[in-house]
């Protein structure tokens, strides 16, 4: 990759949100698995198999699978976010790999949100400052 | 190429196309047609939505309108009301399905309403492997600023408007350290990134360089531009895996792309940053002991003055930073100080990040504006204490700190209040305990890491700590004689003035905090020879009290070497020559029915 220069970090910025953006990026789904060290320690790394091993079987090219760090509460990892096109992302907590094979084949595929094992849903996050 | 402008995506999946979906979109084509809207509007029949169950559905762009089970009755509603006149038709929009209701709002749970971000701003957001996603959230914007539109001068100005403090525990201000390094003389100077987190319990560094390390890059590439330097270390303890590792994928691909090395963004400014890993020594958290470290000699510390920012590392202007100051650096850049000064209270600007752990529902990392209570952060976001417990005293500030109890929870958290209260802000390290802890056992604990960690140059440290926890462990074990308390204080107020480090110079605080507030646990263990708390297992008698046992045979289950005999309506009984002295039995009765 060439050096940036300025206007370099908008066009990065405009793609990562296309490419990002579910129905620009042609996707419709995107699963996050929230992998910090506590997420890690308590078992993300086997969701994160079970959720890719899901998404082959199902042959679903259309779902983004992604990893981030830590949201902050640790003690209920790990914690994996479900974004659907068009609908409130939903944060799930104490996810093993069982949940979260459950979670995929029902909430991704057919659009069951698994409310028991759910946490909250939209984002704790501020629109920018 | 034609622009439309909208676009209608009918879902041609199977459970649509089952549930009708051609049928609609057939409708819907006719009807835009009809109204003339053909070059404005385009269908667009997509692949499988993923929401079959609420199908046909269609979104409608610009606005991204979902709508779920459509008819072909709906359509000539649907082009005239929307697609015409601009006014979405709720009746066919998403609901959500009667289960969802059970779920609340993220922002509604109190563990995330009552938190502000800046440093944990990307938190859960982003790939931190990716230096795109990163950018993505406004990354490097600030840095360009600081290259580009900036002076050096213009930089130090804002910071210090801003008001922004040193966030590894002293407080001191940003700003004017910065100044200090700018104007002092050579050509060669540093900035130093220490992320040698070593409080127990403490985990905000190592949490922000694993979810956001490029956050933590940019704050020093804003420095070193403040103060001239052209070079950076990042000083990470290697027991870090997954932050140094990370961190040095974002310290590659920042230089792939440019954002360091030669010349970056074309301004003629040089930076370059190597990570340095530590050998986890607590001490190597004091500047001059780090600088000691990465210049390869042993992490020991030295007299000050000369301060690091006139001669730090091989001798050179240094300065030197935690890592949330750092990652308060490019918001501070990006939005300006006085949007920073703005948060806060009259001393202490923006937010705070607290590793919040020990006796509270809630564990995690939490960011909240400097001024919130400590009621707020352990009560409301914290979840307050499992199991019914009492909360009893929170521990600020690590081994260097004090412990806070139950009178100051209203107290503002800002670094002057706490100070005030007999701890410090320290790093973020906040550990709750409740009433089943016992202050002496904890003064000796933090004692004990001190002293452990104390790298033995300076007798008062090396020696006075030593000796100060042998009498707190003698207490703990019954053996504390009355003038004990008299020493302990006599000592902590030597060691306070004459030790060389801040480790030294605060290695008593947690026995002066437990003086100031918990005495009457120390006259218990020391005249008594009782522990109310009933943790210093040399002074429990493990004994039932017949009266108070309810009889219910849960110490009997729980006790790993079935030292204890009870039957239905008999009290229990301990053999003390099986007892391993575990304290199982007393964590688990209910009725404090063993002494």
């Amino acid at each position: 990759m060439a050096k940036l220069k300025l206007e370099d970090l908008k066009r990065i910025k405009e793609r990562v949100h296309k490419d990002n953006s579910l129905r620009e990026g042609g996707s419709t789904a995107k699963i996050t698995v929230h992998m910090g060290t506590c997420g890690i320690a308590s078992g993300a790394r086997q969701v994160m198999e079970a959720v890719l091993d899901e998404v082959s079987l199902a042959d679903r090219r259309d779902v983004i699978v992604t990893t981030s760090g830590c949201i902050g509460l640790c003690s209920e990892e790990p914690l994996v976010t479900v974004e659907i096109l068009g609908q409130d992302p939903i944060r799930y907590h104490f996810v093993d790999r069982k949940k979260m094979r459950q979670i995929f084949r029902r909430h991704v595929l057919i659009g069951e949100v698994q409310h028991q094992f759910a946490l909250g849903k939209g984002t704790e996050h501020e629109t920018t400052p | 190429m034609k622009t439309f402008r909208s676009h209608i995506l009918v879902c041609g999946g199977t459970g649509c196309h089952a549930g009708g979906g051609p049928l609609v979109e057939k409708a819907l084509i006719k009807e835009i047609q009809r109204r003339g809207l053909a070059d404005e509007i385009k269908v667009v029949e997509t692949g499988c939505n993923g929401y079959c169950a609420a199908g046909p559905v269609a979104v409608v762009y610009p606005e991204g309108i979902f709508y779920q089970r459509l008819t072909p009755q709906d359509v000539p509603e649907l082009v005239e009301e929307h697609l015409l006149k601009g006014r979405p038709i709720e009746r066919l929009f998403y609901r959500e399905p009667a289960e969802k209701e059970g779920i609340p709002e993220m922002r509604d749970i109190p563990f995330f309403a009552h938190q502000k971000l800046i440093v944990l701003r990307n938190k859960g957001l982003i790939d931190a492997e990716q230096i795109d996603e990163y950018i993505a959230r406004d990354g490097y914007q600030a840095a360009a600023r600081a290259l580009l539109d900036m002076t050096p001068g213009d930089i130090i100005e804002q910071i210090k408007i801003s008001g922004l403090r040193g966030r590894g525990g002293g407080g001191f201000p940003t700003g004017t350290k910065w100044s200090f390094c700018a104007a002092a003389s050579g050509d060669i100077k540093y900035v130093l990134y220490n992320a040698d987190e070593g409080d127990p319990g403490a985990f905000m560094d190592r949490s922000v360089l694993e979810s956001d390390p490029h956050a933590v890059l940019e704050g020093m590439l804003i420095a070193a531009r403040a103060i001239g330097a052209g070079q950076g270390y990042i000083y990470c303890r290697a027991e870090y895996p997954l932050a140094v590792r990370r961190l040095n994928i974002a310290i590659e691909q920042a230089r792939e792309y440019g954002l360091l090395g030669r010349d970056i963004l074309d301004s003629g400014f040089d930076f370059e940053v190597e990570v340095y890993q530590g050998a986890g020594a607590f001490v190597c958290g004091e500047e001059t002991a780090l600088m000691a470290s990465i210049e390869g000699r042993r992490g020991m510390p030295r007299t000050r003055p000369p301060f690091p920012a006139v001669s730090g590392l091989w001798g050179r202007p240094t300065v030197l930073n935690n890592v949330e100051t750092y990652a308060n650096v490019p918001q501070i850049i990006g939005n300006g100080g006085a949007w920073y000064a703005s948060i806060g209270t009259e001393t202490s600007k923006g937010t705070k990040v607290f590793a919040l752990t020990g006796a509270v529902q809630n564990i995690g990392l939490v960011e909240v504006p400097m001024g919130t209570t400590l009621r707020t952060i352990i009560h409301d976001i914290g979840g307050g204490i499992p199991d019914k417990k009492r909360f009893k005293a929170v521990q600020l500030g690590g081994p260097s700190g004090g412990c806070i109890p139950e009178q100051y929870l209203d107290l503002p958290c800002d670094y002057e209040a706490i100070v005030q209260a007999g701890a410090i802000m320290g790093s973020g390290g906040m550990i709750v305990m409740d009433e089943d802890t016992c202050m002496v056992d904890m003064a000796r604990f933090f004692m004990d890491f001190v002293q452990d960690e104390s790298c033995g140059k300076c007798t008062p440290c090396r020696e006075g700590t030593r000796r100060m926890l042998e009498i707190l462990e003698r207490i703990c074990q019954g053996r504390g004689e009355p003038e004990d308390m008299e020493l302990l204080e006599e000592l902590s107020t030597i060691i306070k003035d004459s030790a060389l480090c801040g480790l030294g110079q605060t290695g008593p605080n947690p026995v002066l905090s437990t003086f100031r507030y918990f005495r009457d646990e120390y006259e218990a263990h020391i005249f008594e020879k009782r522990c109310p708390a009933k943790r210093c297992v040399d002074l429990v008698r493990f004994v039932v009290d017949p009266d108070r046992c309810k009889m219910c045979g849960l110490c009997f289950k729980a006790c790993p070497v079935h030292a204890i005999t009870w039957e239905k309506k008999q009290p229990a009984w301990i053999d003390r020559d099986k007892c391993v002295k575990c304290l199982t039995c007393i964590t688990q009765c209910k009725f404090d029915a063993i002494d």
